[in-house]
């Protein structure tokens, strides 16, 4: 299947994958991001790079199973499906695929395309419609309740996600029921499709909007992966409520002329553009 | 049917850890029994149908085997884009019970007519579709369906006093169940109106027209086999269903005649338009639409006449 890919221009170069679970780091991941992105032509790479950091804290310091198919592993919902070019990357430098799979995304016949599905093991729920992965990550956490297991379900969500009012569905039921082994981290990067959320459809206060629906709200940088995965670390099995980091982050993160522009949230990148931004991250 | 569904899940759930059953705020003076005796099994999630689904699937995922219910039109139009993603995209063992199918909440208005829910459900391959005809054969079918490895839509009428003659509970996966063996009309019925259409035989038997009559309840996989076998016997046949025209039994029966090239016309009983507010029972209604057991045997009588009504 990998012999049915476009490579365009891109000339495969040495990369940070395979580097395994102590290597990654938004940075690596982002390498990964760009030159992917790159090969197979397509966009969404504003996001990817946006949330690469709490990729790298999850998949880099948080989640510790050594098979995607333990049943015991900590859960994961990618419910911003669109960003699933930095899940593939993690999974590649954790080494549940390989560089060759990872190569063949978004190409004919690929398990890896722009939205993450299930067949791909690692993928613990599909997604890509959003404001469904909130409450496939309650009925996760559920679960594990009820099978009193110590497992974990941690749930990405994009700020316009929000928009959605099954969402809100979701927080409510899981307050309720204090699912404090539930994590849901918001990327909060102020922008979606069309423009600005203050400008689309305003979220502000985030934070104060999940604590009066009971949520337990901890406001973070998004880029800092070291200081996520302790504070996760210290509230697992605490409280009685779930848990929530609004993470602050900037769209496009890592390279200049991505950051901030809308433009990045469906655009692929040119020759030049491509490597401009693998300069800049190489000196990063 | 509903009664019956909830005392098998109950049965079920006794010797079945795995099963849990959700509500949207849905189910009171029915679900009693599991809630009473499986509280740790019982959840109302609210009025959140969308959420219910997608808990279901988080549910099933870790082995569980999550019963969703609601009425119809709640249960599969609300939240299908979450059953289409959720538990038939990842092939998981959740089961929505959808009661109220046709028009059986009649004074309720037309927000809770379950018109179309049979036609949605089907187009979905992944998902096995039920529409029982009475309790006992709601109680056979669950039995034989609650451990499936995928989904499973379950269609119930609200009436648990209904029973269909002839069908004595039997239900098979792909199967249809003869009723009625008669020579002159095959009378092809889906769910709790499968009642009507044997009053309806029993109508035009009195007029010397001797009617077949056959129940289908398994939709998804659909009985074609026994669909091609009686249809094949006959000129001429009639669905009935409460259940708009478009994507329903008449749908799947004329699917069978057009692939298999059978020569059997087909007359279909079914709900032609949109509810236009006017409201009523259940009878009232059917004769409105022209699916009680009345209109289906003046059709059935004007069709053998080579006389369009």
């Amino acid at each position: 299947m990998i012999n049915n890919l476009q490579l365009n221009t891109y000339v495969p170069i040495a990369q940070a994958t395979g580097a395994g679970r102590n290597q990654m780091t938004g940075l690596t991941l982002r390498r990964s991001i760009i030159e992917q992105s790159k090969r197979a032509g397509v966009g969404h790479i504003g996001s990817a790079l946006c949330v690469a950091d709490i990729i790298a804290c999850l998949y880099g310091k948080v989640i510790e199973a050594q098979s995607p198919r333990d049943p015991e592993r900590d859960r994961f919902v990618l419910s911003k499906g669109h960003a699933a070019l930095a899940l593939y990357a993690a999974f590649a430098q954790r080494g549940w695929i390989t560089q060759a799979q990872l190569n063949t995304y978004c190409g004919d016949g690929s398990q890896l395309g722009v939205h993450p599905e299930h067949c791909l093991p690692g993928v613990d729920f599909a997604t890509g419609s959003l404001g469904q992965g909130l409450s496939f990550g309650v009925g996760a956490a559920l679960a594990a309740k009820r099978q009193n297991s110590k497992r974990r379900t941690f749930v990405l969500l994009s700020d316009a996600e929000c928009n959605e009012g099954s969402v809100w569905e979701a927080i409510m039921f899981a307050s309720h029921h204090k699912l404090n082994n539930l994590f849901a981290i918001i990327d909060l990067n102020g922008q979606q499709a069309f423009g600005y959320t203050k400008d689309v459809l305003n979220l502000t206060p985030m934070d104060a909007r999940w604590q009066a629906f009971g949520w337990d709200v901890h406001c973070v940088d998004g880029h800092d992966a070291d200081a996520m995965a302790v504070l996760i670390q210290s509230l697992s099995g605490k409280g009685d409520q779930p848990h929530v980091l609004v993470a602050h982050t900037t769209f496009g993160k890592g390279v200049s002329f991505m950051e901030h522009q809308i433009k990045w949230h469906y655009s692929p990148l040119n020759d030049l553009e491509y490597k401009q931004a693998l300069a800049e991250l190489e000196v990063q | 049917m509903r009664g019956a569904f909830a005392k098998t899940l109950t049965e079920l759930a006794g010797n079945d850890s795995r099963i849990y059953l959700l509500t949207g705020d849905l189910g009171y003076m029915a679900l009693e029994p599991f809630a009473e005796k499986f509280p740790d099994r019982f959840i109302n999630v609210g009025v959140a149908e969308q959420n219910m689904v997608g808990i279901a699937t988080g549910l099933a995922e870790a082995g569980f085997i999550p019963v969703v219910y609601s009425i119809v039109t709640f249960a599969t139009l609300r939240p299908y884009e979450f059953i289409r993603n959720g538990p038939i995209l990842h092939q998981l063992p959740v089961r929505i019970a959808g009661v109220g199918g046709g028009a059986e909440y009649g004074h309720n208005g037309a927000t809770h007519y379950g018109l179309e829910d049979i036609g949605v459900m089907r187009v979905q391959p992944g998902i096995t579709v039920v529409a029982p005809a009475d309790a006992a054969q709601t109680a056979t079918a669950l039995k034989k369906t609650y451990d499936l490895p995928g989904p499973v839509y379950y269609r119930l009428g609200k009436d648990d006093r209904i029973v269909v003659p002839g069908l004595n509970g039997a239900f098979d996966l792909g199967r249809a169940q003869i009723i009625r063996e008669g020579k002159d009309l095959l009378l092809i019925a889906m769910g709790g109106i499968s009642c009507e259409v044997a009053a309806a035989a029993e109508l035009l038997r009195k007029d010397g027209i001797d009617c077949e009559v056959m129940v289908v309840a398994s939709i998804n996989p659909a009985p074609v086999d026994d669909l091609k076998a009686h249809l094949s016997k006959f000129r001429q046949a009639i669905t009935v269903e409460a259940h708009y025209a478009a994507g329903g039994l008449c749908s799947l029966v004329s699917e069978v005649v057009a692939q298999s090239g059978i020569n059997c016309k087909i007359t279909r009983c079914a709900i032609e338009k949109s509810p236009d507010g006017e409201t009523g029972g259940q009878a009232f209604l059917y004769n409105k639409f022209g699916i009680s057991a009345g209109a289906v045997a003046a059709r059935a009588k004007a069709l053998l006449c080579g006389v369009m009504v």
